[in-house]
């Protein structure tokens, strides 16, 4: 009668071979390839970077493909990747004001030095299924379908002065100076959290942060859960390059070039006791085009900026240790689906002690 | 396993978590944060013990890795697979054989001894969690000994049920110093934690914490004069083995209300049936 429950080591090598079936498919339809995953479905290989915070677009399409697709388990997987990984050191600032704009658009300013570059975007797309793409057909070289293509040369525009920018040299916005070079910046996957936590440490937070979390986050600020009163200052989309400075050179070397999203939301701001009336600043970045997540990762950070500039902090978004610790999601998919794992013995213990209750109140057992 | 170091981790970050370990070591039950890495292995599934072991693994120890008691649930066998790929070492069930046994919400039934390694996977390290959610406010706590909330809450299960209500985490106050969640083991365990001749580490990986009870350290559950600390009871012995006094998983073996108890400890169970 009784089966112990044995043989789980077999179990779990039949569970990961139907999983390598199932990844297959049809044997008749053809085998993904990467580059058809980083050049097609992009825009998943850009959230499975940032989200790993590794810009690494080829792995981040293979772990799309061993994923099956499941885009936070790729971020887990690349994660798991990146932790093995050495780390030399930090580069230096990217400069967002450098970058070479595919696409940047102001809500603030009708026009601006440089004007609005619409670029590759879905808004204005009219969301009706296009039934052409259903058929792969060849297209016709630069003949672009709806969704985004690689970096089309003569298409970016030099460096553009930053909307932010122009508000502060008249000091309607407050001032962001970078840091002097080589002050050390925090970085949440070698050391654990602390509160407060510095904005250098939430950004990062953010930054590698659940797009879903973040963007109900942001959409409650908008709705009235610590409102901020957010205009989007500026979103630009485009390629920056990074420089590194390594200690033996002791000057910066150009060392990559990557895609990155920028949104700088202005915020109204009435003043306090120590501060002005002035606008003020909630910042996003993320690797690649992810403008939703750039613009939830602005509001939020503005939100969690609620204490530093004397607002009463009430919601959950201007709360650090609630976003802090419930943003990630590869540890928020981790504990929730922990509970498939047994549970017999508390189990058990709550067992023993809800009938010896139910006894005590008179109950019978079988009630 | 080639590509990898031994046992996953690199050497500076073993170093790294030993030292937070020598940390836990010196001030019993305390809740020493530590950089806890991204492992290979979903968060809530394992990764503070297993960043533990694999710090504390070499060549010469032997790995016992059980889950509720048990070396064969799937979770146990894919964390012992674990160990087997990355560091080569000798596996057992058998606790006395082992110097070093990973494990989730149990302690074996058979006495540890000194030199053995105890390592706990831990959910939750906060013992005041659920009565103050906020990090900030539970290190205060902590600092300054302010743990009257948690006598209050056992009180308050005693005015309600006549006894005190919680099963398994039981809290513990650890060398008449921090209060300490000793993982979801079933209060049945908590005697076992009490001036224990192994060492015991408890690590958390996505809280990002590892704590310890070092060997023959007072482990006190917490109670009251006239409402003494108690452990579950059966009425009934193990089903397979017989035995008394130990923790027992219920099987429901039929739709008509029958019920099998049987060790929840599976090695303690097969060794007293057939002594090897």
């Amino acid at each position: 009668m009784y089966v112990a429950v044995k043989g789980g080591e077999q179990a779990i090598d039949a569970a990961h071979r139907l999983l390598g079936e199932v990844r297959r498919g049809d044997h008749a339809v053809p085998e993904l390839s990467l580059e058809q995953i980083q050049q097609q479905l992009g825009l998943a290989v850009d959230r499975v970077m940032g989200e790993a915070s590794l810009y690494d677009p080829g792995l981040a399409a293979l772990a799309i493909k061993q994923a099956c697709g499941d885009l936070i388990e790729a971020i887990f997987l690349l994660r798991a990747y990146r932790t093995t990984l050495p780390r030399f050191g930090a580069t230096r600032p990217i400069d967002t004001a450098a970058m070479s704009v595919r696409r940047r658009i102001s809500a603030t300013f009708k026009d601006l030095p440089g004007g609005q570059i619409l670029g590759p975007t879905f808004d204005y797309t009219h969301r009706l299924l296009d039934f052409d793409l259903a058929e792969a057909a060849p297209r016709e070289p630069g003949e672009t379908s709806s969704g985004v293509a690689a970096p089309v040369e003569g298409f970016s525009a030099g460096p553009l002065p930053r909307v932010v920018d122009l508000l502060d040299r008249e000091g309607l916005i407050e001032s962001e100076r970078p840091d002097e070079d080589g002050r050390r910046v925090g970085d949440l996957t070698r050391e654990p959290l602390a509160f407060p936590a510095e904005r250098d440490v939430r950004l990062q937070s953010l930054a590698r942060g659940d797009e879903g979390f973040l963007l109900a986050l942001g959409y409650a600020t908008q709705r009235g859960y610590g409102r901020n009163h957010p205009f989007a200052g500026e979103i630009r989309l485009g390629e920056v390059t990074v420089e590194f400075t390594p200690e033996e050179l002791g000057f910066p070397v150009e060392i990559a070039e990557i895609t990155v999203t920028e949104c700088q939301m202005v915020n109204q701001f009435r003043g306090s006791l120590t501060a002005p009336p002035q606008f003020t600043r909630g910042y996003g970045l993320a690797f690649g085009h992810s403008e939703r997540k750039a613009m939830a990762m602005a509001l939020v950070d503005r939100a969690l900026r609620a204490g530093e500039l004397g607002e009463e902090p009430s919601s959950p978004a201007q709360d650090q240790e609630f976003v802090l610790y419930h943003g990630d999601n590869v540890e928020a998919s981790g504990f929730v689906q922990h509970l498939k794992l047994p549970h017999y013995v508390d189990f058990q213990s709550e067992l023993v002690l809800l009938r010896t209750l139910r006894a005590q109140a008179g109950a019978r057992p079988d009630a | 396993m080639s590509g990898y170091n031994f046992a996953f981790l690199d050497e500076q970050t073993k170093r790294m978590i030993r030292r937070s370990i020598l940390k836990a070591v010196a001030i019993p039950g305390y809740q020493v944060p530590f950089g806890s890495r991204e492992m290979p292995l979903s968060y809530g599934w394992g990764t503070g013990g297993v960043q533990v072991t694999a710090s504390l693994i070499g060549p010469e120890d032997v790995l016992k890795v059980i889950d509720q008691g048990a070396d064969d649930t799937t979770n146990a066998v894919s964390i012992r697979k674990f160990f087997e790929r990355t560091t080569g070492v000798r596996t057992t069930t058998r606790t006395a054989e082992a110097t070093l046994i990973q494990t989730r919400h149990r302690i074996p039934e058979t006495p540890l001894r000194a030199g053995q390694v105890l390592v706990l996977q831990v959910p939750i390290p906060e013992p005041l969690r659920w009565l103050e959610p906020r990090e900030a406010e539970t290190r205060k706590m902590h600092a300054l000994e302010e743990y009257g909330v948690m006598h209050v809450r056992l009180y308050e299960d005693i005015t309600r049920h006549c006894k005190v209500a919680q099963t398994y985490d039981y809290p513990v106050r650890v060398d008449g110093r921090y209060l300490m969640r000793p993982s979801p083991i079933p209060k049945f365990d908590n005697p076992k934690l009490d001036r224990s001749p192994a060492l015991l580490l408890f690590g958390a990986g996505r809280e990002k914490r590892i704590y310890a009870v070092p060997p023959y350290t007072p482990v006190k559950s917490l109670d009251f004069e006239d409402h003494p600390f108690e452990v579950e009871t059966w009425r009934q012995p193990c089903g397979l083995c017989g035995a008394t006094g130990v923790f027992l998983d219920e099987i429901i073996v039929d739709d008509k209300g029958g019920r099998l108890f049987v060790c929840s400890d599976t090695d303690h169970c097969a060794e007293r049936r057939s002594p090897r």
